[in-house]
Parts: structure tokens; sequence; C-alpha cells
């Protein structure tokens, strides 16, 4: 469910790229706005706008304590950060790709989904699996306004009871699970790149 | 036939003006393989540009077949570059396609009715409402890209992917890549300068086969004499945004009288 709700980073990720100055559809204004909108959400410490936007929160779950609630906060954050990632893999595309495609008289859409997307498509696998450990982090961090989880375990039990080796616990599962979304993303986005030598 | 007529291109940065090309006149004859030499910075790969609208002329006109293609924008551009092929010196192929998807690139973002057909006219598709958006089907683009592999010789790489290829097969992927669209020119920007001798024999060899057999006008623009020696039947010399020399490619090469072309054609072909 959270995985596909990082994808909202994706469209303004993509509007941030062609928007830019030389960018296939150059929009200053724009790319002006977003930028100070993603640079605002990037600069703000997690477990600061967790608890800032806690009224924002209220407004729109109706709580501020459990996993849903949590959300918001996920998603406020997470969002810039995942337009960053998409528009710096979009970025380092070769700027001769998008040329010819443009010879070949394609439309601005057809040079983001048929060209911009596909060829960026193993980076864009490498960011979101870095974007899912951030996130793994985040809702650790969440688990300290109630949202469950290891972050919960961690802190009431590990924390606030001393119990060591529950908070040890908690730390090894962390890892692995980190240790299993980078190489699960690593593989993938191998797996999807043509851009080796000597196989099919 | 394309004309262009005094065609003026300035970059106009914060605070100077570049002029690339100054009043630049060129004829170019349907079915020409026409050369455009000069040294890196000459301006050629702007002019080159300007034709297809990647670049958009400051002044000037250039006019295909009579109509003046500078003033196009929107969907009549787009329009227009379906119409003009083109193939640069890094290939510029889609590197997570294979060769076949490669190919059909063009063919899958055209609708029917922007592809030429011999035998049937332009009115005879707008008047089947049928063809209006109809995209090509698959066998359609099978077809053609079939047509296509065989023309560049390419029928056993069909289902490599580029990184798997040489330099001139990737070329060769990209002049087929260019020609699905049955354009009626084609644009090479230095489609040679990263091949060896042999290898852009071969390219060169293909050019002037498809030149013959389908009569499409090619333009090419290099710095390497020996190129235009090879294929073209007119060439000009562009030194410094000007057109220092220009008519068919034995008069230029061979004119002592004219001081300019011996100065050019001597500065970097000796």
């Amino acid at each position: 469910m959270n995985l596909l709700k990082l994808l909202k980073g994706l469209p303004i990720g993509i509007l941030a790229e062609i928007s830019r100055k030389g960018g296939i559809h150059p929009m200053p204004v724009v790319n002006k706005i977003l930028g100070i909108f993603i640079n605002i959400g990037r600069s703000i410490p997690y477990i600061i706008l967790l608890v800032a936007v806690i009224p924002v929160t209220r407004l729109i779950v109706g709580t501020t304590i459990g996993p849903k609630a949590a959300t918001v906060s996920l998603i406020i954050s997470a969002t810039p950060f995942i337009a960053r990632l998409i528009e710096n893999s979009l970025r380092e595309l070769d700027g001769g790709v998008i040329e010819a495609a443009k010879a070949m008289g394609a439309s601005d859409t057809q040079i983001v989904f048929k060209v911009m997307l596909p060829e960026a498509l193993p980076s864009i696998v490498m960011g979101i699996s870095l974007a899912t450990i951030t996130l793994v982090g985040y809702t650790a961090m969440a688990g300290a306004i109630g949202a469950g989880g290891l972050g919960h375990i961690a802190i009431s039990y590990g924390y606030h009871r001393y119990e060591t080796d529950i908070m040890m616990i908690t730390i090894v599962l962390l890892i692995i699970i980190v240790q299993l979304i980078q190489s699960l993303g690593q593989k993938l986005s191998k797996l999807l790149d043509r851009r080796r030598k000597g196989e099919n | 036939m394309i004309k262009i007529t005094d065609l003026t291109k300035v970059f106009t940065s914060k605070n100077q003006n570049l002029t690339v090309l100054n009043k630049i006149n060129i004829k170019i004859e349907d079915g020409d393989i026409f050369g455009i030499i000069g040294m890196s910075g000459a301006g050629k790969s702007t002019l080159i540009r300007c034709i297809n609208l990647l670049e958009k002329p400051t002044s000037g006109s250039i006019e295909i077949d009579g109509v003046d293609i500078t003033k196009k924008s929107g969907k009549q551009l787009l329009q227009l570059r379906k119409k003009i092929g083109m193939i640069f010196q890094n290939f510029n192929l889609l590197m997570q396609k294979n060769v076949r998807k490669n190919i059909a690139f063009g063919l899958e973002i055209i609708p029917v009715k922007d592809f030429v057909i011999e035998g049937m006219s332009k009115e005879d598709y707008s008047t089947l409402s049928y063809f209006k958006k109809r995209r090509f089907k698959k066998d359609e683009i099978k077809r053609r890209v079939d047509e296509l592999l065989t023309l560049v010789d390419l029928k056993e790489k069909e289902f490599n992917y580029p990184a798997q290829l040489s330099g001139g097969q990737r070329q060769r992927v990209a002049i087929a890549r260019a020609l699905a669209t049955k354009p009626s020119v084609l644009l090479c920007d230095e489609a040679t300068s990263a091949l060896d001798s042999l290898t852009t024999k071969s390219i060169l060899k293909l050019l002037k086969k498809i030149n013959e057999e389908t009569k499409v006008t090619i333009i090419v623009i290099t710095h390497e004499m020996n190129v235009v020696q090879e294929i073209c039947n007119k060439v000009v010399v562009l030194d410094k945004s000007e057109v220092v020399a220009s008519g068919s490619t034995q008069e230029v090469f061979s004119n002592e009288s004219s001081e300019i072309t011996q100065r050019t054609t001597h500065r970097y072909f000796s």
C-alpha cells in the first residue's frame, strides 16, 4: 500500500525534469515552484515534520496516532524525496536519444513515456529501492507516535523498559529488511538493464 | 527541393551574440547526396538542425518543396519531422530496446495517415476517416521492419540490443530506424565520424545504395573530405559561419582559381 503511494513522486519528478531549462518542454516558472516545493519537503527532518503536521493529520484522518496517522507525514516527506530521485534518473539520460526521438517527430508525451521512462527504468528502480529503505527508517520513527511496527517495539520495550535484547533484535531485523530491499532492487535493476554485452 | 535562403542563426547569451550561421544560401535538388563540409565550429551542425527545426533559425527561410518550414510549430512541426529522417555521430539508439524495437520506433509513434505509400495520394488517406487515427498494426510494423533489416543487412541481429553491436552495426540500425517512415530527406550528422575507415566505407556504400533505390535526398555534414568525395554529387564548404564555396564535388575540389576554396580545403585536407 505504502509502496504505491510512493509513486506520487513520479509525476512530480517527471514534471521537474521536463520543465527545466534545456528540458524537452521548458517552463521556468513551474520549474522554480516545483524546485522550492521539493527543497522545502527535503529540508525538514522527518521526526520534526512528523510532529509539525499533526494538525493536518487530524484534519485528514481524524486522529494523530496509529498507522493511518503516520501515513500522512510519510507521504508529505517521501513525495519530494522520490520526485528528486526520479528527476535525477531522467537527467542522467543521454540527451542524444531524446534528440533523435524529437527528430523523428515524437511529441513530448511520447518522449516521456516511450523514451525517457523506459530508458531510465533501471536507474529508477534503484532510486525506488533507495527510497523504500529511507521509508523503513521513517516508519521506525513513526513508531514513536504509535504507528506500531518495529519502531514502536524498539522504543516502548527496548528503550522505555530497558530490554536491551529486544532492542537488539529489532535492530537486526531492520538490518535484514534493508539488506533484502537493497539486494532485491539491485537484482531487478540489473535484470532490466540491457546495456550489458554478450547476452540476450 | 530544399531551398535555403539567407539563413541566419544567432545564439544569444547574457552579454554577447554569437552568429553561427550568416546568410546561408543553399539549393538542394531531389535525389542529391549533398555534402556540407567544414571544420568544427563552422556551423554545420546548427545548419543541419535548422532543416528539421531542432534549432530555430533567427532569420531567413527554408523551403521544402516550396513550403517555408521555419514558421511551423506544434502538430505541423511534428508532421514535418516525420518526413525527415536523421542519423547521428553517436547513433543515439534506444539502449533498452532491441534492434527490431529501435527500428519500429518511428512507426509506433505515428498514425497511418502520416505514412506515405507509393500509389496512394495523401487525399486517399484523408478521405478514409478510418485511417485518421489508426496506428500501425503489429504485423504491418513487422513487415516493414523485416524489409529494413534486409536493406541494412542485419537480419541475424534482430533481437540483439545496441550494446551488443559494433559501431557500424549500430549506425545501420540508426539508418533503418530513420528510413522506417519513408522520409523524403535523410540528414546525416557526422554519421561516420565515430567509425573506422573500413566501416565508414561500408556505411557510405549503404547510403549510396539507399539513395539510388529510394531516391531519398541525403544531406551529409562532415569534416572528412573523403566522405564527400566518396558519395556526394554536390558540396558546399562552410567556414566561419559562411558558405565559401559551392558546386559539384569535382568543381569545388579542383577549382584552383578560387583562393578561398583552396585555403579552406587545404587547411584541413592536407
